[in-house]
């Protein structure tokens, strides 16, 4: 792979991090909230649905986890096993898109 | 009299360790050990040093499971119960004894362009570089590794990706992109992108632990990830 796409692929996985880290946050902080408040599930959907401020806030987590998982992933697999080469990228990236289809389609069944 | 037992890397790749009784003495180094075992009990061992100053970086083996320059390690400081173990450089091929291969250790200076690129001969005036700015207090912070291989002997990511140049390439690297009298930094950030390069390393900060001159490769690596990941934004890469 070439040197530059490594070098914008190691930026990615960054950027990503520092994305999760703000979306870990606000995840932990919606949940201490929903169970301080004694929320139910249906009480929980009620606010979510049709919320586009949260819809958009979870999906920018999804994209980022789908970024950053395969990308941690590929290297362990490399430095690991010697999993390296086009058919174990387009088997990490194959992952990623997983992920992030899986993570949208929960996302949209809680904001329908 | 009182005796310190040594265990010594007797062979190549594979081998033994053998064990030899040397009386102990005061300020006694590493090296002190290793040359009165040679010159007094086993004249076939092999090792490697030239200065015994800590300048030339030749001198550098595992003493009880740690990377060190042994002219400028004390006994006292890293005997354990009276003991010592050494053993050539971890992630080199043995030669003999406790003599690591250092070829692939310098190959891979080369790989990372290691060498300076001049721009301009000696016909022409003197460059003058503030010892004030940012690049050269860089370049400096990086500049007085003496090629020991410690830090390459101590790094977990070279064991596991042998490709990886390793902390002394890219540290030089680092200095080379920092000196504004350089000719091919662009070049040389192309030789140190991927993850055979700076992108390979993980931060577990061995190589500036060990390092007998207190160097900090990451922080050099630290800064080629950003001149990379710059460059390559910036289609330069």
């Amino acid at each position: 792979m070439s040197a530059r796409r490594e070098a914008l692929l190691w930026l990615a996985q960054r950027a990503s991090a520092m994305l999760l880290a703000a979306c870990v946050l606000l995840h932990l902080a919606t949940m201490v909230y929903a169970v301080r408040s004694g929320l139910s599930a249906a009480a929980i959907l009620g606010r979510t649905g049709g919320n586009l401020a949260w819809a958009a806030a979870y999906a920018t987590f999804v994209l980022a986890v789908a970024v950053h998982a395969p990308l941690g992933l590929r290297s362990v697999c490399t430095e690991w096993f010697g999993w390296r080469g086009r058919a174990w990228d387009a088997a990490f990236l194959g992952f990623g898109l997983l992920l992030a289809l899986a993570g949208w389609r929960a996302v949209w069944g809680v904001f329908q | 009299m009182d005796l310190l037992r040594v265990k010594i890397w007797r062979g190549g790749e594979s081998g033994g360790f053998a064990t030899y009784d040397v009386p102990r003495q005061g300020d006694q180094t590493v090296l002190d050990v290793v040359t009165y075992i040679q010159r007094q009990l086993e004249p076939s061992l092999a090792y490697r040093f030239a200065c015994r100053v800590g300048m030339c970086g030749s001198c550098a083996m595992t003493v009880n499971g740690v990377a060190r320059w042994t002219c400028r390690t004390h006994v006292a400081k890293v005997e354990i119960d009276g003991g010592l173990e050494i053993a050539p450089l971890r992630n080199l091929p043995v030669i003999k004894d406790l003599v690591a291969d250092m070829r692939e250790f310098f190959g891979k200076w080369k790989k990372a362009r290691g060498h300076f690129v001049a721009t301009a001969t000696r016909r022409d005036e003197f460059a003058r570089i503030s010892p004030e700015t940012p690049q050269r207090k860089a370049a400096d912070a990086a500049i007085e590794c003496i090629g020991c291989g410690v830090c390459y002997a101590s790094c977990d990511t070279v064991s596991w990706n042998p490709e990886y140049l390793g902390p002394a390439a890219l540290n030089r690297a680092w200095t080379l992109f920092n000196d504004v009298r350089d000719g091919a930094r662009a070049e040389r950030l192309q030789d140190v992108a991927g993850d055979a390069g700076c992108q390979g390393c993980h931060t577990h900060l061995s190589c500036g632990e060990r390092c007998p001159k207190r160097l900090q490769p990451t922080a050099a690596i630290a800064g080629l990830k950003r001149a990379t990941a710059l460059a390559a934004m910036r289609g330069k890469l």
